[in-house]
């Protein structure tokens, strides 16, 4: 389960200025941001932006482009599901269906008590033994409704 | 205490690997390996006995007491008992180059890897020098196994004679194609070994510098590979005259295309470069820059080691050596098997993967990620061979190789396709960014039945408009599904009822 810090701007600044100095900087900034924050606020831009001496346009458009970055903090747990091919061909859409009326949310969406945030993937990398998952950061292997929703019950 | 070697791979961790760890630490000497890739058999275990090593799995944490009870630990229990892995027919029929370590060391052990032959290709190339090292590389025929197949020593000489004051070496790590995990699991089973083959390309082309690209949806290779580079640095390994950084992908598939990488490291949107300048020329922040895929960096160690013509020896036609190939998706034995270039599609999904994991007929395989084509058994006389696949109209890509059976709708894996490259298309270019769209919209009015022939022929007419026009592999490839898709299974387009046309 992820914890994650409330927005504050000076802690911003000094998670950025950890990383401003590495060549290329940006993505390790937004990862860096992300990881204390659980998310790169709107608010965040500007900071980034001088840090890094380059546009806010060019910095919202950075993180508007990679899939990984968001804009609100997930809820307690996050929940990717694959969705690409291999895992398709053992039955993940019927599975990824199955999660999104069990937990009654869209992908990208946040269960109504906070509990579960759902993200599709493609691709973990584990697919001779799909469909696959990655919750909280642990991968899961072999799922099948019933073992996912064992799982999602024990989820707090 | 007896020896017990256990997976650490993410996807051995994905079946309870770790549990089953638990259930033995009080009773063994447990060695976290990478895995051999045979991953029906996953949990596999591996009890160190004085004839060799005996596999065990695939075993659950439950199984655990009962098979201490009968003798685990002299590997005279029978339950689950494989043998000796090497013995396992999966494993004795392949030629492990690159992954000859794989799932048999602990990956952050220097001991380890010493002591079954690493840095002796670096100690090579050190003796021979940066020429002879090239020379080797261009003599082995190796070629980037990413997918294009550019012949690496060509690469490393382009880069080598350009005259810059810093130069970069680039592993692209970013290994987005469905169906593949080679790279995951060299990173999690054998991380010395990219340390080493990247030191090799630096020293081959005078760069001081590499960057380790990797995806962020594998956060266990990412955590491991960052420790086996602050060890390489302990040790000297890595040090002023040649370094590494690793640096997480942000979830963009287009990544894996060079230019887009390079893009992304430089700490852009990850858009794709129009060529020339080559990368080789102006590459990373400008400069002359080798970027090859991991398992081409990682098979340089043993070719420097083996010598170019031992190499050479293996494989068909311009495709030389060995590929690691991943078996994968519906398929009862899915597992990395490295072999020789020449076996064909049928003998890898039958013969070694098994047939279907459901049992039912297979109807198409996927060969070469999202945008390979779908081949149908009619034509599993293909080789595993770079230019025997393109003669196809597909591709072998990355080596992954992914199994349907019978129950697939391949209009549904057409629009797939399609909707895949709606949501990774960099942007840059009109074909691949408009036409993907347009894809996913024909599709759908075939699937409703509206206008079925007319809106065939658009759709076909807009592939071959993608595949001329795109600036890159995603939308210049994202064709060969679709087009084989139609070409293979035109039934699968003809299933709606017809609707009159509004």
């Amino acid at each position: 389960m992820a914890s994650f810090e409330p927005w504050n701007q000076d802690r911003a600044r000094a998670v950025i200025a950890d990383y401003a100095g590495l060549q290329g900087a940006c993505l390790p900034v937004l990862h860096a941001l992300q990881a204390v924050f659980g998310c790169v606020p709107l608010d965040a831009e500007p900071l980034v932006a001088a840090a890094l001496n380059i546009s806010r346009a060019e910095v919202h458009g950075i993180v508007t482009f990679y899939h990984d970055f968001r804009r609100v903090p997930p809820g307690r747990h996050m929940l990717h599901l694959c969705r690409a091919e291999a895992c398709q061909s053992v039955g993940a859409e019927a599975l990824c269906r199955h999660v999104r009326e069990a937990l009654a949310v869209d992908w990208h969406g946040t269960t109504a008590d906070g509990a579960v945030t759902l993200e599709p993937v493609f691709c973990l990398g584990l697919c001779a033994t799909g469909p696959s998952a990655l919750l909280d950061g642990h991968p899961i292997g072999r799922l099948t409704p019933a073992r996912i929703d064992r799982i999602l019950e024990s989820l707090a | 205490m007896t020896r017990v070697f256990v997976p650490r791979d993410a996807a051995a961790l994905a079946v309870g690997a770790d549990e089953v760890t638990a259930a033995l630490e009080d009773h063994a000497d447990i060695i976290r390996t990478g895995s051999r890739g045979l991953f029906w058999l996953e949990p596999m275990i591996e009890v160190e006995t004085p004839e060799g090593r005996i596999a065990y799995g695939p075993v659950e944490a439950t199984d655990i007491p009962a098979l201490l009870a009968d003798g685990l630990l002299d590997g005279t229990a029978q339950h689950l008992r494989l043998g000796p892995p090497n013995q396992i027919p999966f494993l004795a029929r392949q030629t492990r180059l690159t992954f000859s370590r794989c799932g048999i060391v602990d990956p952050l052990s220097l001991d380890d890897y010493y002591a079954t032959g690493g840095m002796d290709g670096l100690e090579k190339a050190r003796a021979i020098g940066p020429a002879a090292t090239v020379e080797t590389v261009l003599a082995s025929g190796l070629r980037g196994r990413g997918g294009a197949g550019f012949p690496t020593g060509v690469k490393w000489k382009t880069v080598a004679e350009t005259a810059a004051p810093q130069k970069y070496i680039v592993c692209n790590a970013d290994e987005g194609d469905s169906g593949t995990y080679a790279d995951r699991m060299l990173l999690e089973g054998d991380p010395f070994s990219l340390i080493e083959g990247m030191a090799i390309a630096g020293l081959a082309v005078g760069a001081s510098k590499g960057f380790v690209y990797t995806r962020s949806e594998y956060p266990h290779a990412i955590a491991t590979f960052d420790k086996a580079l602050s060890i390489a640095r302990t040790a000297g390994i890595l040090n002023a005259e040649f370094d590494i950084e690793q640096r997480a992908g942000a979830g963009a598939y287009v990544c894996g295309e060079e230019t887009a990488l390079l893009e992304s490291l430089e700490g852009r949107r990850g858009q794709v470069r129009a060529k020339p300048p080559l990368p080789a020329h102006k590459g990373l922040f400008g400069q002359p820059t080798v970027i090859n895929n991991m398992i081409t960096l990682t098979t340089v160690p043993c070719i420097l080691r083996d010598g170019a013509a031992a190499y050479q020896a293996i494989g068909m036609g311009r495709s030389r050596g060995t590929m690691p190939i991943q078996l994968a998706g519906n398929v009862r034995y899915g597992g990395l098997f490295e072999a020789g270039f020449g076996v064909t599609l049928g003998e890898l999904v039958n013969d070694i993967g098994g047939g279907t994991l459901s049992g039912r007929p297979i109807r198409a395989v996927q060969v070469g990620g999202p945008l390979g084509a779908y081949f149908p058994p009619s034509m599993f006389d293909t080789p595993f061979d770079y230019e025997a696949f393109a003669a196809r109209d597909g591709l072998i890509g990355h080596g992954g190789v992914v199994v349907f059976d019978d129950t697939v709708d391949m209009a549904q894996q057409a629009r797939f396709a399609m909707e895949f490259c709606v949501a990774e298309s960099c942007g840059k270019c009109t074909p691949c960014r408009i036409g993907s769209v347009r894809g996913v919209e024909t599709v759908d009015k075939i699937l409703a039945g509206q206008n079925v022939a007319a809106n065939l022929e658009l759709l076909r007419d807009l592939c071959h408009t993608l595949r001329a026009g795109s600036l890159c592999a995603l939308g210049g490839f994202i064709p060969y599904p679709v087009l084989s898709a139609m070409n293979f299974f035109p039934e699968d387009f003809q299933r709606a009822h017809p609707v009159a046309a509004a």
